[in-house]
């Protein structure tokens, strides 16, 4: 078992509430898309968050791999992402979040 | 081979004369059809000769088989006995008599042949009743002489009125076919064949037999017994189901004058006959049949009194006189009432066909009211209508008096009370039939002329090829009566019959009629003489009594003009309600609950469609909220389950 | 105790941050806090002995993904946000759902433990005596090979997809061709035309023959643009282009 200054627990709190606050960004936010790209990054940085929290505590380093793994998938999402917006933005004219309802029933 | 093309030749004319009448033209129709009754006639009466005298035999004429389901196995096939034989002839020669003479009195019809057609296609039905091999033949032909019968009260169907009183008679039928149906189906359930052969056959078996229904047990052949005769008041206007015969007046007067008086009407007494050797096991059927029988006789007669339309009349004189058959069969009396069933459908249709007569020289006017005076203008006619009159008010010889007294001794000898009371009834009806009868003779013919000057110039008498089939039938008015009384009921009559009716071996209607006390014998006659006496006095010496008697007994004339109020009884009683009930089905139960089914399910879908619709609101927040939501639920499911 | 004290102070600025990237009015400071939070978090990575993992945080997402979304957010016309009333609408609804979630998440944590042989099942057991990265290194290139890989492949197709996503080929932009440019010669461009004094365009004949590859153009404009610009060769008039295209 690998040893950790701080307790295991402590991490995974923060995750959560980091990962809590992610997901709340995604549908409290009423300005604009990028704003809910950006909460991703926050989940997703919880996610790492705790990989690595678990990593430590077990002294094994599958963890860390996949963090980085996660990192790697993260960076390509947000680099798609921000294109899809840009050509949104280029044809709609707008990133409102009211406005992004083009797939409206 | 007589008997199959006296039943098949009119099905024949009629066919030719509905399929192609419109090609071959009105006249081509005409004389189709009536050739086809004549060889009808001619075979019908020469077969019934030949039967009579012994050189033919009765027996079953099988043409083909017709339902074979399970165990219920029936065929068509022509039963042919005495009695038989004897309605075929009648049915055949009244017949062809009424089609030559409706050559004369549609003759200013724009397109007769559909006429002709329905009178041959509606004396097949009734030649197939009387042939019956089995009751469900005889069914089809009293549905088909049913059928005719709404086609012909309707003939002029342009006229809501006819409309009206042609669905009023099917209807009145269907009630009493119901009943009718029941009985065939408990026949078939209590004997296991419809076949008459094998009902009479299993009947004395059966007499011990009880249906019980709630906590009572009723003899299975009283129970049968009750619905067939059921069936029969239907269709022979009897009293409660007989609201439906006077306005089938609305058909033209032949059509009265056969259906309506020969034929349809009779086979209600037909069936009772036929079905003899089952009724006579159920004397609680028997008792009923006397006493609608006898009390049909009185009441109809009460009505014909005062009516003022002269087919009117002569109808509820049809509905008495067969309440006077009914009373008959009643006692046991059988033969007695097929020879006054004959006997009346001479006179009856000759009554009718005069009343024609008198009609279509009077330029389409019915009310007696406006007629008088007629005799010196219309001689014949009022030549035959004295021979009808006086063979319905049984003055011997004409017919009309031996069959009717030979009822009435029959009734009086019977050892039932009912058929006391039956016999009382039919003596007063008697009085009130000779009543009645004359003051159509006098109101019509005699007296002041009350006609309107332009229909008084038209007056004319009627071609020979409507006069020559009224002599004719007087002839038969006149002579039947003591022509046939030997053999019908005579003494030898269970020797004439044969095996066609069946009375219980103690019971001998004819032999038990000599004891009848003398002083009882001659009241039928002396109260018709009465009748026409008072009907002299009433209408030709002092015409301002009736008036005053229909002044002074104001709610008894008016009871008896509106025929006892029993439509607007039936109105209140069972048209209302129905019609209400029609509607609610239709409005509640049709467009609210049934309608609303389906259009409730597409209301249904396109509501929660557009509610679910809202879900797409296009807003990736949303999606976003609901997929966080979805996710929640799963965890929770899986931690609180899994 | 330096690093509990560190750990607090992180991660209470982390979760503040990440607080105020979803709040914040304006879209730059969002980023910026979104860089603050994952220096934090690249802190926290630190004390919890993954180094590694901490600088390849800051050199990606702070260095490449934060910066994308900087560019972006520059890029288009994002206007600061009113504060609208529609967040109130949701607030009730999401906080239950937020304490739905934070309670299943209580509770996996409080029910949670160790297996016991966890300690036998270590993939790849932390070597000691070697640095984090050179322990990363070692079985990350040898074990993990395929899934480094397909990492890579990944990127290449995020790659791939933006730029097939966003590019546009602006066919108005005048691009310069060095090496035609370089490789003109005289009789492309110079033409000696004799003129009658006083005749028009239409009597000397001269027709300058469409460059390739612009189907826009009138054929009626080309004649004159090209007489009156023939000295720019093959290129397209400039306001013809413009209206051209």
């Amino acid at each position: 078992m690998g040893t950790m200054p701080v307790g295991l627990g402590h991490y995974l709190a923060v995750g959560a509430i980091l990962l809590v606050l992610g997901v709340f960004g995604i549908f409290l936010n009423r300005k604009n898309v990028i704003v809910i790209l950006m909460s991703v990054e926050l989940i997703l940085l919880a996610v790492n968050l705790n990989l690595v929290a678990f990593s430590a505590a077990l002294g094994d380093l599958v963890g860390q791999v996949f963090a980085m793994f996660v990192l790697t998938v993260a960076a390509a999402e947000a680099a798609i992402g921000l294109a899809i917006v840009v050509v949104y933005f280029r044809n709609r004219g707008s990133i409102e979040v009211e406005d992004v309802t083009l797939m409206k029933g | 081979m007589l008997p199959l093309v006296a039943v098949f030749a009119p099905l024949l004319g009629a066919a030719v004369a509905g399929l192609f009448g419109r090609i071959i033209g009105d006249r081509a129709s005409q004389v189709i059809t009536i050739l086809c009754m004549i060889v009808a006639a001619i075979s019908g009466v020469s077969a019934a000769i030949l039967l009579g005298v012994g050189a033919g035999s009765p027996g079953v004429i099988p043409i083909t088989s017709w339902i074979t389901a399970g165990s219920l196995s029936v065929s068509w096939a022509l039963h042919y006995d005495t009695l038989s034989a004897v309605m075929v002839a009648m049915v055949t020669t009244v017949s062809m008599l009424i089609h030559v003479y409706s050559v004369g009195y549609m003759a200013h019809e724009r397109r007769s042949a559909r006429f002709f057609s329905y009178l041959s296609l509606f004396s097949f039905a009734m030649l197939m009743l009387v042939t019956a091999n089995n009751l469900l033949q005889l069914f089809f032909g009293w549905e088909g002489v049913g059928l005719m019968s709404y086609l012909l009260i309707g003939y002029w169907y342009s006229r809501p009125s006819a409309c009206a009183a042609a669905i009023k008679a099917f209807i009145v039928n269907r009630v009493a076919d119901l009943f009718f149906s029941v009985g065939i189906a408990l026949v078939f359930f209590q004997f296991g064949s419809l076949t008459f052969a094998d009902i009479f056959a299993a009947v004395p078996q059966h007499v011990a037999d009880h249906y019980t229904l709630f906590g009572t047990s009723f003899p299975v052949l009283e129970v049968i017994g009750v619905l067939l005769f059921i069936g029969a008041m239907g269709k022979s206007a009897q009293l409660f189901l007989h609201t439906w015969l006077p306005d089938a007046m609305e058909g033209p007067t032949p059509v009265s004058a056969l259906i309506h008086a020969a034929t349809m009407v009779t086979a209600g007494v037909f069936l009772m006959a036929r079905m003899s050797p089952l009724m006579e096991y159920a004397p609680g059927a028997l008792g009923m049949v006397t006493f609608i029988g006898g009390s049909t006789a009185l009441f109809a007669a009460t009505i014909g009194c005062v009516q003022n339309d002269i087919k009117r009349v002569i109808a509820y004189s049809t509905c008495s006189q067969l309440g006077y058959m009914f009373l008959a069969a009643g006692v046991s009396a059988f033969p007695i009432s097929i020879f006054h069933l004959i006997t009346h459908a001479f006179f009856k249709s000759l009554l009718f066909l005069g009343a024609g007569s008198v009609i279509h020289a009077m330029s389409d006017e019915q009310d007696m009211r406006r007629m008088g005076g007629l005799w010196r203008k219309i001689p014949i006619t009022y030549g035959v209508m004295w021979v009808g009159c006086l063979a319905l008010s049984g003055i011997p010889p004409f017919a009309g008096y031996y069959s009717k007294d030979a009822i009435l001794e029959s009734a009086a000898t019977a050892p039932s009370g009912l058929a006391h009371y039956g016999y009382v009834c039919g003596v007063l009806a008697a009085f009130l039939t000779a009543f009645y009868s004359f003051r159509l003779l006098f109101m019509t013919f005699h007296g002041r002329s009350r006609v309107e000057p332009h229909v008084l110039e038209h007056v004319h008498e009627s071609p020979p090829v409507m006069t020559v089939p009224l002599i004719l039938l007087a002839i038969g008015a006149a002579c039947t009566g003591f022509a046939l009384r030997g053999t019908f009921i005579g003494h030898d009559w269970q020797g004439f019959w044969g095996s066609s009716i069946f009375t219980l071996p103690g019971t001998n209607p004819i032999a038990r009629m000599e004891t009848l006390s003398a002083v009882l014998v001659p009241l039928p006659l002396v109260v018709g003489l009465l009748g026409i006496a008072t009907a002299y006095v009433f209408y030709l010496a002092r015409p301002e009594v009736p008036v005053w008697l229909a002044e002074r007994f104001r709610p008894v004339y008016l009871f008896l003009l509106n025929k006892w109020y029993f439509d607007e009884l039936y109105d209140a009683l069972f048209v209302r309600p129905t019609m209400w009930l029609a509607g609610f089905l239709w409005k509640v139960g049709d467009r609210t609950v049934i309608d609303g089914v389906p259009n409730g399910i597409a209301v249904l879908a396109t509501d929660s469609s557009a509610e679910a619709v809202k879900l797409q609101s296009g807003s990736v927040a949303q999606y976003a909220f609901a997929m966080v939501i979805g996710v929640v639920v799963l965890v929770a499911i899986f931690l609180l389950v899994g | 105790m330096i690093a509990t004290i560190g750990f607090y102070v992180f991660a209470v600025i982390l979760l503040i941050s990440a607080v105020m990237v979803v709040s914040a009015r304006n879209p730059v400071h969002s980023v910026l806090f979104l860089i603050v939070a994952f220096f934090n978090a690249a802190a926290l990575f630190l004390i919890a002995g993954a180094e590694f993992l901490a600088m390849i945080l800051v050199i990606v997402y702070v260095g490449a993904v934060a910066v994308l979304f900087m560019f972006v957010v520059m890029m288009l016309d994002v206007n600061i946000a009113e504060v609208r009333e529609g967040l109130q609408r949701y607030a009730p609804v999401g906080g239950v759902v937020g304490l739905i979630l934070l309670a299943e998440l209580a509770l996996v944590l409080g029910g949670w433990h160790f297996h016991p042989q966890a300690a036998t099942l270590r993939l790849s057991p932390t070597p000691a005596g070697i640095s984090n990265t050179a322990a990363l290194g070692n079985i990350l290139y040898t074990r993990y090979i395929l899934l480094f890989q397909a990492a890579g492949l990944i990127l290449l197709v995020a790659m791939i997809g933006a730029i097939v996503l966003t590019l546009r080929d602006r066919r108005a932009v005048r691009r310069q061709s060095i090496a035609r440019q370089v490789a003109r010669q005289k009789a492309e461009t110079l033409a000696m035309v004799e003129v009658r004094l006083g005749a028009g365009m239409a009597e000397t004949g001269i027709l300058v023959p469409l460059p390739e590859g612009e189907p826009e153009e009138e054929p009626a404009h080309a004649a004159s643009h090209g007489a009156t610009h023939g000295g720019h060769g093959e290129d397209a008039a400039l306001p013809h282009a413009a209206e051209g295209h």
